[in-house]
C-alpha cells in the first residue's frame, strides 16, 4: 500500500538534513509502528508524507498504491486515501466541528467523482461514529478543537478518520497527552477501523499505546533512518531497555 | 479665526450645489442651525487629523463619483425571511407602495419630510441634538451637513416592545444618486427596538442615526451595507444611554469603494451597556474606515468594540477607536479589539486605538492585530481533503466569527454569514 524508498528530506529554510534514506513498506491490512528517540525524524516523516510545507525532498520516493504522492497537494493526498492524525490538532475558532467534517467528507467525495452526502445521510453516519468515540452533540457543535481537552482532541482526530475512511492512516504520537482511559478509547476507535484494505503507521515514543493497538511490524528510527525492524517483541525490548541498547547494537 | 482658504472654498463649492429642503417649523430651525455650524467648521479635508487615514475628497466634492448599482436579483435579499416592518427608500426617496403601513403597536413612526408641521416635541428635542453633542471634542462636519440637508428619514419613538423589527431598505437606482438620510430613535424607559438597515442606497450616501435611550431601554441595530462596488458612504451613529440601558450595533460591509462608519457613544447613566461591532470584506478598490468614540460618564458601565476586516488585492482598512473615561466613571469596563486579515501583501490595515482615562478604578483593554492566514490551520484543513481555496474561505469565516458572535439574534447572523459566503464563493469562481 505505502512504499517509501530511500527518502531524503531537508528543512527548506535551513541546511539541515532530517531524513537520511528511509525505506519502508506497509502492506494493506497491516499495522506498522515506528518508534524512536526524540529528534529521530518520526514526525517529519509523517508531515512529509501528508504534504506539509517547509520540507524539501532531496532524494527518494513515496508511493501510495504504486502512485507517487510527494508531488501532490495535501488535499490530493487526502483524496487518494492518506490520513494523518495530528500530534497537535489545530484549533479553528468559528468553524463548527460538524461543518468542518461535512466539508471535508464532501470535498473528498467530490475529488473522487462520488456523490456528495446529503445533510441527513451525513448526520446519521456522524452521530453513530461519534457515539462509539464518546463524542457528544456538544462537541460536534463546538468550533473545531476549541476548548477541547487533550483527550477530546485526539478522539476528534479519530472521528475524522472514521468519517473519511482513508486507506492509509498515519497516527503521529496519538498517545501523547492522554491518560489511560482516553488512550483506550482512542485505541478502540482505531481497532474498529482495522480492515484488510486499510493500513496503519503508528508513530509513538512509548510501547504502551501498542498494548492497545497491536502492531504487526515494529520499526526503530534513529537519526533519519529505520535502523531496526522486527515484530511486536521489539517494542517490548524498547520499553524494557530503552533505545540505547538497540542503537549501540546497530551502530 | 476663519477657516483656511482651501477648506472654505471646498465648503462653499459643496454648499452652492445644495438647497435647504423646504418647509417651515422646527425642522427648518434645526437645519439652519446646522448650516451655520457647518459654515463655521468647514467640511473635512485630508489634512485634518481625524481624516488622516481616509481621504474625504470624494465624500465632500459637489458631484458624487458615479457608481453603478448591481443588477437586482444578483443576490438574495438580506433579512428576507424575517418578520419585520419594511420601510423602503429608492435613492433616498420614500417608496410608499413598497413599504408596509407605518403603524405598529409599541412605536410611533413618522417621516422626517412630513414632520415639520407636526408637534413632535420628542423629535424636535432629538433631531441634531446628539449630532451637535458629538462634535466635541472632534468635529464631524459630514454629519452636520446631513442635519442641514437630509432629504428624508424616519423618526421613531419606542414606547413598548414592538412585535417585530423595523427594517430600513435602501435601494440604489441611479448611477449618480447623492443621498442624505437622517433617522432619529427615541427609546423610552423600559422600551425595546431592533432596527435593521440594508442596501447600497445610492452612489453616495450620507446617513445620520441619532438614538436616545432612556433608563432601562434597549436598542439593537444590525446593518448590512450594500455591496455595489463603486458606492461611497459616510455614516454616523450618535447615541446617548441612560441608566441600565443597552445599545448594540453591528455592521457588515461587503464591497464599496469608500465607507466611513462613525459611531459616537455617550454612557450617561450608571450600569449601561454599549456594544459596537463590525465585519467587512473588501477586494481591490475598497477603503473601509471604522471610527468610534465612546465616552464613559457614569459608573459601572460596559463598552465593547469588536472590529474585523478581511482585505485583499490592495484593499485598505482603517480603525480608530477611542475610549474616554471621565473622572467619575468608576468601575468602567471597556474592551476594544480591532483585527485585520490581510490576504496578500498589497492590502493594508491602519489602526489607532486610544484610551484616555481619568477615573482610577477601571478595567480597560485594547488590542489590534494584522495577520495573514494561519498556515497550520490551512494545512490541517487541506490534510483532511479540503481544497486550498475552500480552506482559505473557511479560515476567513473563522476570523470573522468573533465579530459575528456580537449579533444576538442567530437567524439574523446567519443571513449575514450567507452574504459573506456568497462573496467568498464568487471569488473562488
Amino acid at each position: 500500500m505505502l512504499e517509501i524508498k530511500n527518502l531524503h528530506v531537508k528543512l527548506e529554510e535551513e541546511d539541515k538534513q532530517i531524513l537520511k534514506g528511509v525505506d519502508l513498506k506497509v502492506e494493506a491490512g497491516k499495522v506498522h509502528a515506528i518508534m524512536g528517540p526524540n529528534g529521530s525524524g518520526k514526525s517529519t516523516l509523517s508531515y512529509v508524507l501528508s504534504g506539509r510545507d517547509g520540507y524539501e525532498v532531496t532524494d527518494g520516493s513515496a508511493e501510495l498504491d504504486g502512485a507517487e504522492i510527494l508531488e501532490l497537494d495535501p488535499e490530493e493526498r487526502a483524496a487518494a486515501g492518506l490520513f494523518l492524525a495530528f500530534q497537535y490538532p489545530v484549533e479553528i475558532p468559528g468553524v463548527g466541528n460538524m461543518t468542518f467534517l461535512r466539508t471535508a467528507v464532501n470535498a473528498q467525495r467530490k475529488a473522487r467523482g462520488e456523490e456528495e452526502l446529503s445533510s441527513g445521510e451525513f448526520l446519521k453516519v456522524v452521530r453513530e461514529k461519534a457515539k462509539s468515540l464518546k463524542i457528544d452533540a456538544d462537541m460536534l457543535k463546538r468550533p473545531v478543537n476549541v476548548g477541547f481537552s487533550g483527550g477530546e482532541k485526539k478522539r476528534n482526530e479519530i472521528l475524522q478518520m472514521a468519517m473519511l475512511e482513508p486507506r492509509m492512516c498515519i497516527l503521529d504520537e496519538t498517545d501523547s497527552g492522554l491518560d489511560v482511559d482516553a488512550m483506550k478509547l482512542v485505541a478502540d476507535g482505531v481497532n474498529a477501523l482495522r480492515d484488510e484494505g486499510r493500513a496503519f503507521l503508528v508513530i509513538t515514543h512509548y510501547q504502551r499505546l501498542l498494548d492497545h493497538i497491536k502492531p504487526d511490524v515494529v520499526h526503530i528510527m534513529a537519526d533519519g533512518r529505520i535502523v531496526k525492524t522486527g515484530g511486536p517483541e521489539l517494542a517490548l525490548e524498547v520499553e524494557k531497555n530503552g533505545y540505547s541498547d538497540i542503537l549501540n547494537e546497530v551502530a | 479665526m476663519g477657516l483656511p482658504k482651501i477648506k472654505q472654498d471646498a465648503t462653499e463649492a459643496r454648499l452652492s450645489a445644495l438647497d435647504l429642503p423646504g418647509g417651515e417649523g422646527w425642522t427648518r430651525a434645526a437645519r439652519e442651525d446646522a448650516l451655520s455650524r457647518l459654515q463655521a467648521a468647514g467640511l473635512p479635508h485630508k489634512r485634518d487629523e481625524y481624516w488622516r487615514y481616509t481621504d474625504p475628497r470624494s465624500l465632500v466634492e459637489a458631484e458624487p463619483p458615479m457608481a453603478e448599482a448591481l443588477p437586482e436579483g444578483d443576490e438574495g435579499p438580506i433579512f428576507g425571511a424575517h418578520e419585520r416592518l419594511r420601510i423602503v427608500f429608492n435613492d433616498g426617496q420614500f417608496d410608499a407602495d413598497a413599504s408596509d403601513d407605518l403603524s405598529l403597536e409599541g412605536i410611533e413612526i413618522e417621516r422626517l419630510s412630513q414632520a415639520a408641521g407636526a408637534d413632535l416635541h420628542w423629535a424636535r428635542d432629538l433631531y441634531g441634538t446628539l449630532e451637535t453633542r458629538g462634535q466635541t471634542p472632534v468635529a464631524r462636519p459630514l454629519a452636520t451637513l446631513n442635519t442641514a440637508f437630509a432629504q428624508d428619514g424616519i423618526l421613531i419613538r419606542v414606547t413598548g416592545r414592538p412585535s417585530k423589527p423595523v427594517s430600513l431598505i435602501y435601494n440604489h437606482i441611479s448611477d449618480s444618486s447623492d443621498v442624505f438620510l437622517h433617522h432619529c430613535v427615541k427609546v423610552e424607559s423600559g422600551a425595546e427596538l431592533t432596527l435593521l438597515e440594508n442596501g447600497a442606497a445610492a452612489a453616495r450616501l450620507n446617513t445620520v442615526l441619532e438614538v436616545e435611550i432612556a433608563d432601562t431601554g434597549k436598542f439593537h441595530h444590525v446593518r448590512a451595507q450594500g455591496r455595489d462596488h463603486a458606492r461611497r458612504a459616510a455614516t454616523a451613529i450618535f447615541t446617548r444611554l441612560g441608566r441600565e440601558s443597552v445599545f448594540k450595533s453591528f455592521t457588515l460591509t461587503v464591497n464599496g469603494a469608500l465607507t466611513r462608519n462613525e459611531c459616537v457613544i455617550e454612557l450617561t447613566g450608571d450600569d449601561a451597556v454599549a456594544h459596537v461591532a463590525g465585519a467587512c470584506v473588501g477586494d481591490g478598490d475598497f477603503h473601509h474606515d471604522d471610527t468610534v468614540f465612546i465616552t464613559h460618564d457614569a459608573q459601572n458601565c460596559e463598552s465593547r468594540q469588536v472590529f474585523k476586516k478581511v482585505l485583499r488585492n490592495g484593499a485598505t482598512g482603517v480603525f480608530r477607536g477611542k475610549i474616554l473615561v471621565k473622572k467619575d466613571a468608576q468601575k468602567t469596563d471597556g474592551y476594544q479589539i480591532s483585527q485585520s486579515l490581510l490576504l496578500d501583501g498589497d492590502s493594508q490595515f491602519l489602526a489607532k486605538p486610544e484610551l484616555e482615562i481619568y477615573a482610577d478604578d477601571v478595567a480597560c483593554s485594547h488590542g489590534s492585530t494584522s495577520g495573514a492566514i494561519d498556515e497550520d490551520a490551512l494545512f490541517y484543513l487541506r490534510s483532511r481533503g479540503v481544497p486550498e481555496p475552500l480552506a482559505q474561505d473557511l479560515l476567513v469565516l473563522s476570523f470573522l466569527a468573533e465579530a459575528l458572535a456580537e449579533i444576538d439574534d442567530e437567524t439574523i447572523a446567519e443571513d449575514l454569514i450567507a452574504r459573506l459566503e456568497g462573496w467568498l464563493a464568487r471569488r473562488r469562481g
